[in-house]
């Protein structure tokens, strides 16, 4: 079947088998790898994107479900090579180890700060619930999200930041 | 020049958020994996590469009557079906563990756990491969399972193991250290003797990224390509060569960034192999990556240890002696990870910080029916058990003579002025200063305060409970001529290149699985040689590229591969003094250093800079006799002794009578890992292994039932902390440098997970207090703690 | 990763058109509507619909509205607008209760009530819940609308009333003066299911005493509300004693079974524990609601 979708800004269609995942057609139809998956289950939250701007678990959500909707993955993040703020806060505060949830926490992270700008650290805590991290002990991602918080108009150009 | 008149002529003078060596330093990797742009296992696609998928088997006992691959094979986009007879002819169907046993890669006359590799299909995409495994017929017999490792040695019990020659039981090893009769000795003359049984059930280090690889096989020059979740790329190699009899020049094994390891990653898996089998097979790249209950169920767990302590101490608290019996439940093959000497790790330091008369332990391994492992999981090879054995029992020792338990421990410590200390088990412990760890974790936690607080919460009838660990770590082996794994010595390599611009390579025989060693190996280099961290590249996973070494586990990184870049550091700082020398026409012995620049003694004017050095070193300036024209060195590293790391936790819990729902309030975690190279990353690795405690102590179990099943094969069971599990850590530190590490560090990547679940049981059982409790075993659930209160706790084994 | 086996797949475009869809296709055809219940099944492979008709754009399912003396929810209504309709809050707060502990917020995100009731799934928060409320389901078929009790719509785990090419549309709940209720749950850890869990409804008289209690209990096998609580506790003053013997009640009426959640001893306690604690919360904020 052919699906079709807004996948970070840009207007994508592809032919598919009607029981693909949206993950592996993020992953693999797209080549978009920095959404990744870390169980069967919907529990561990590795695989959030933003759908219609709203977290979702790409690993229980087919790919023909998000047929003519707007999905946003982490790759689409940053735009015109300035970090989005979520993204320098996770760097300052040390918000990531291996890297792997990052980009669901970010996702999720977003759509919290979107739909409020000032959360404390109880509503941090209950808006990434969903997603597990194995390396940080979590207090590092609540610390990073603050971040995001304050510095709402903290742009970083790619550039800058690599070092390059 | 420009590139070099960009930094200062003394580059120590880095700033808070730019140090030079050693301080608060965001990583260099975070760029990548910010952006989405980190490169794991799955996102390797090669072309013309195909999928694998592994057929597993849905029982715990039985044997293989018949494989029928006919109606898979026929299946479109399907290339190939292995199954256990084909490698048995290729000499494939057993592989060696790094236990000197060996470990079916396919089954091929009995299933001994469930999830056990049965077949392995090759087809071109992953949704084809997962559909052919329903395909593939499979007849078993289905036999007894041996799932309680207590009833392992009775004599009707079923023999696991009948493939290895003349086996008529399921006995693995009886191992034992330190002195039975003087132990003996001291408990018959102790005042007091408190005896209990811990149990450290099975638990599974479950990394957000399970494990897989990539096999490109190129049948043309027999080079082999092997990409891998792997934490000891180097070890795996060899370990290839001798397996798969590919010579090792002609293996290459690349580890890419890896989705977390915690020593799950060590191990080399059936699904590694098989998709080198399958790559030679189809002459093609082949792909395999686990579903998380292939990860839960197959790859390496850890623990399972019953452990019986006892403890024998004097009327006033002065602890004499400690003894334990355990019973090891290894699975179906022994195949823990862990140096030859040692088949219980180091769990012998089971004496912890306390200074002790005498101490003996006995370890008994047996086989169950359960899938193989036992060291991982951040457990620093099994101090993590040897730390909550002693940490439960010396609590339990002051309950008994109702003495406070951070009194208790403060008494019986191990002096400052006794370093280095030998204790009764063979260990000489570097360095500490314990009494002054613990005394700032009782300050941060207002322990006296805490105290009070509980007071007035029992008079009205709330569950508050205080509990305290105080662990010493052994890591960073080790000196190889103690420690090997499978005959390879345990050391590190380094290499470190000086670029005629004053820009550094450093490649390192470990692999980083999150800790950051891009950020903290180029501190270490920065330190030694004054070049900011930014213009040090770190280059790790790929045996093609890095020197020879045993690879990151055991807290290992730092000490072992931290001393191996610190002194490869040094040695081109020697070097760069003799070209200096040459630069200024002086002589080395005139020249002093300071952070990155060699000058001339009286005279700080005239001097070089190490970005001055390395271009006079490619340059035309005229070298002195036997020194090469660069500015490059080599080192491997093999440490004198290990290091021995430790910290004051304190846990606060409250207990909600009415259900048995444990809640964390507050932790305090005081570590001392010796010289801290980046405190933020430190800080992280302590609060990631906090997390795993709490994990381990309140939810996180893998059961069986009597059947054989895994009652913990997902996500739904296999229980992980959310962010509302954990407290906002509260952490300090004390630094007390190792005398004998190049640095004086002392490693810190394991210390909390071995550290934090002792100080949360100790703090249950102490809310518990009033209703009688004086143990209860983990995971402490609403259901265990509330059976506990009721008097009818049950072991979880 | 695990993969679902082939199937087709549709989206409805009305309710009317997906009942057509229901019909054309047959047994093997299921509604997908959040699939946090349906796809990981399907993963496992535990389910094999040959069919899949998705129903998320039938947007006519998805309101929340007050209705004179009702409550109207749309079946397509996602756990999140639940969780954060302050009507919901004011006039039914164990459904806020309940949604607070479903699953996580993600999940919550795109699991719907419908599709949780269908599910029908024991340790359904929101099954027991609407056995409490005493909710109606509003059902469609080829031949019209049916209206159906919760005892009638529940059949058994993992079993309704629906017939194969019908559709639940739409959850009633009567709004009564006086009247509030709760929801607790014990979990092994957030997200998990219940070990155990319970809710309460209850209805003041004008001089304070119970007028209608109703108490349903979640994952520890009773199906729609403990029988005698409401005759035992009707035209008492809320007490501790009263609490305590419908906690009575609870624990007995239940029959849970032992698992890695717990044993059968602790769910009949728990039965007994969440059944005070939902009635003694129930009961205060109905009293709140008097005052108010």
């Amino acid at each position: 079947m052919q699906v079709s979708m807004t996948m970070n800004g840009e207007e994508i269609t592809r032919e598919i088998e009607p029981r693909v995942l949206l993950v592996h057609f993020i992953r693999e139809n797209l080549g978009l790898t920095g959404t990744h998956w870390g169980c069967d289950t919907s529990n561990c939250g590795t695989c959030v994107v933003l759908m219609d701007g709203q977290p979702v678990k790409s690993c229980t959500v087919l790919a023909a479900m998000a047929d003519g909707h707007d999905v946003r993955t982490v790759e689409g993040l940053a735009t015109a090579g300035v970090l989005d703020p979520i993204q320098q806060g996770f760097m300052e505060e040390h918000g990531l180890q291996c890297g792997f949830c990052t980009p669901g926490m970010m996702l999720t992270a977003r759509a919290l700060l979107d739909a409020n700008p000032h959360p404390n650290d109880t509503e941090i805590r209950e808006a990434i619930s969903g997603q597990i991290c194995r390396c940080t002990g979590y207090a590092t991602i609540v610390r990073s999200v603050l971040w995001a918080a304050e510095h709402p108009a903290e742009l970083v150009t790619i550039d800058e930041e690599v070092g390059a | 020049m420009t590139l070099i008149e960009e930094h200062p002529a003394n580059p120590a003078a880095g700033d808070e958020d730019r140090p030079i060596g050693y301080g608060r330093l965001q990583r260099k990797e975070d760029p990548r994996f910010v952006r989405g742009k980190g490169h794991y296992i799955d996102d390797i696609v090669l072309p013309g590469m195909l999928h694998g998928a592994i057929l597993r088997a849905p029982v715990a006992h039985a044997r293989l009557v018949s494989i029928d691959t006919t109606e898979a094979l026929a299946r479109p986009k399907v290339l190939a079906v292995i199954t256990g007879k084909d490698l048995e002819g290729l000499n494939l169907a057993w592989a060696p563990t790094l236990s000197a046993d060996v470990q079916a890669v396919l089954v091929t006359d009995k299933v001994r756990f469930q999830g056990q590799e049965v077949a392995f299909v090759v087809a071109e995409d992953r949704y084809a491969a997962r559909d052919a495994l329903e395909l593939i017929d499979v007849q078993y017999e289905v036999l007894p399972p041996v799932m309680n490792a207590r009833k392992a040695l009775d004599p009707d019990a079923p023999v696991i193991r009948d493939d290895i020659e003349g086996r008529t039981d399921n006995h693995i090893f009886d191992w034992s250290a330190g002195d039975e009769a003087e132990a003996a000795a001291v408990f018959a003359a102790a005042d007091v003797v408190v005896s209990q049984e811990v149990v450290y059930p099975r638990v599974h280090p479950a990394p957000m990224e399970t494990c897989g690889a990539v096999a490109d096989f190129d049948p043309i020059d027999g080079k082999l390509t092997l990409y891998e979740t792997t934490q000891a790329p180097h070890a795996h190699r060899t370990l290839f060569a001798m397996v798969a009899g590919i010579p090792e020049h002609k293996i290459r094994v690349v580890s890419p960034d890896i989705g977390g390891g915690f020593g799950n990653k060590v191990g080399i898996y059936p699904g590694y192999i098989l998709a080198v089998v399958g790559s030679i097979v189809t002459g093609k790249p082949v792909k395999w990556v686990e579903d998380r209950s292939e990860n839960l169920m197959s790859t390496s767990f850890a623990r399972d240890y019953i452990m019986q302590g006892e403890i024998a101490a004097t009327k006033d608290g002065t602890i004499l002696g400690l003894r334990t019996q355990v019973l090891a439940d290894h699975g179906a093959f022994n195949a823990t990870a862990q140096p030859t000497k040692y088949p219980a790790g180091f769990f012998h330091i089971f004496t912890g910080s306390y200074d002790l008369k005498a101490a003996y332990c006995k370890v008994t391994g047996v086989y169950t029916n359960k899938a193989p492992g036992g060291v991982a999981y951040a457990c620093s090879f099994r101090v993590t058990e040897a730390v909550y054995l002693v940490e439960r029992m010396v609590d339990a020792l002051a309950r008994k003579l109702e003495m406070d338990p951070a009194e208790l421990r403060l008494k019986n410590f191990i002096k400052p002025e006794q370093f280095p200390y030998a204790n009764k088990t063979g260990w000489e412990y570097d360095s500490g200063d314990y009494e002054k760890t613990m005394r700032l974790s009782m300050e941060i936690a207002g322990y006296d305060e805490l105290r009070r607080e509980q007071k007035e919460k029992r008079a009205r009838g709330e569950l508050m409970g205080i509990g305290i660990s105080f662990f010493t770590e052994t890591v960073g082996a080790g000196p190889r001529k103690h420690m090997d794994i499978v005959g390879l010595g345990m050391a590190d390599g380094a290499e470190l290149r000086v670029h005629p611009t004053g820009k550094a390579v450093v490649r390192i025989s470990v692999q980083s699985q999150g800790q950051g060693h891009e950020t903290t190996f180029a501190q270490i280099v920065s330190e030694e040689l004054g070049i900011p961290p930014e213009d040090i590249d770190v280059v790790h996973g790929d045996t093609d590229q890095t020197p020879f070494g045993l690879g990151t586990y055991g807290s290992r990184s730092t000490p072992v591969s931290g001393g191996a870049v610190a002194l490869v550091a040094r040695k081109v700082r020697e070097k760069a003094k003799l070209i200096a020398a040459a630069m200024l026409e002086t002589r080395p012995e005139d020249l002093e250093w300071e952070k990155g620049r060699w000058f001339v003694k009286g005279d700080p004017s005239v001097g070089k800079t190490i970005a001055e050095i390395a271009l006079g070193a490619h340059g035309t300036v005229a070298l002195p006799d036997g020194v090469d024209g660069n500015l490059d060195a080599e080192v491997t590293y093999d440490p004198p002794n290990l290091t021995f790391p430790y910290g004051a936790y304190i846990c606060v819990v409250d207990v909600d009578p009415g259900t048995g729902h444990v809640k964390v309030r507050r932790f305090i975690a005081v570590d001392d890992c010796g010289t801290r190279i980046n405190p933020m990353i430190i800080e992280g690795q302590v609060h990631g292994g906090l997390t795993d405690g709490v994990g381990m102590a309140l939810m996180e179990i893998i059961e069986f039932d009597e059947d054989g099943n895994n009652l913990g094969g997902s996500f739904m069971d296999y229980l992980i902390p959310t962010a509302m599990e954990v407290p906002t850590w509260e952490t300090g530190f004390t630094v007390t440098p190792s005398p004998h590490h190049p640095i004086g560090a002392k490693g810190i990547g394991e210390s909390a997970t071995v550290g934090s679940p002792p100080a949360i049981v100790n703090a249950v059982i102490d809310a518990l207090a009033p209703y009688g409790v004086t143990s209860i075993d983990m995971p402490c659930t609403p259901a265990r703690v509330w059976a506990a209160m009721q008097g009818h706790a049950t072991p979880p084994i | 990763m695990q993969i679902p086996a082939p199937f087709d797949y549709a989206r409805a475009t009305g309710v009317d058109d997906a009942i057509a869809l229901l019909d054309r296709h047959g047994p093997e055809s299921r509604i997908i509507a959040g699939g946090h219940s349906l796809l990981p099944m399907m993963k496992l492979r535990l389910a094999r619909p040959e069919w899949l008709i998705d129903i998320n754009d039938l947007y006519e399912l998805d309101f929340l509205l007050v209705d004179k003396d009702k409550l109207r929810i749309g079946a397509l209504t996602r756990h999140t607008a639940l969780l954060e309709s302050d009507d919901i809050a004011r006039l039914f707060p164990i459904i806020t209760d309940a949604e607070h502990v479903i699953a996580d917020p993600v999940v919550r995100n795109r699991g719907t009530i419908g599709g949780s009731l269908c599910q029908a799934d024991p340790a359904e928060d929101l099954s027991t819940v609407c056995d409490v409320l005493g909710a109606v389901a509003v059902v469609r078929g080829p031949n019209g609308d049916r209206m159906l009790t919760m005892s009638e719509f529940h059949r058994g785990p993992y079993e309704t009333a629906l017939a194969q090419n019908e559709i639940l549309c739409e959850l009633q709940f009567a709004i009564r003066p006086r009247t509030s209720s709760a929801y607790e749950k014990v979990e092994r850890r957030v997200g998990d299911w219940a070990v155990a869990a319970a809710g309460a409804s209850v209805t003041l008289a004008a001089d304070g005493t119970i007028e209608e209690a109703a108490v349903g209990l979640t994952a520890i096998g009773l199906d729609g509300t403990v029988p005698d609580i409401d005759s035992t506790t009707r035209g008492q003053k809320p007490s501790e004693e009263l609490f305590a013997e419908a906690g009575r009640l609870a624990s007995l009426a239940c029959d849970p079974v032992a698992d890695q959640r717990g044993p059968i001893d602790y769910k009949r306690h728990l039965a007994d524990e969440l059944t005070r604690r939902v009635l003694r919360r129930a009961s205060e904020r109905a009293a709140q609601t008097q005052e108010g």
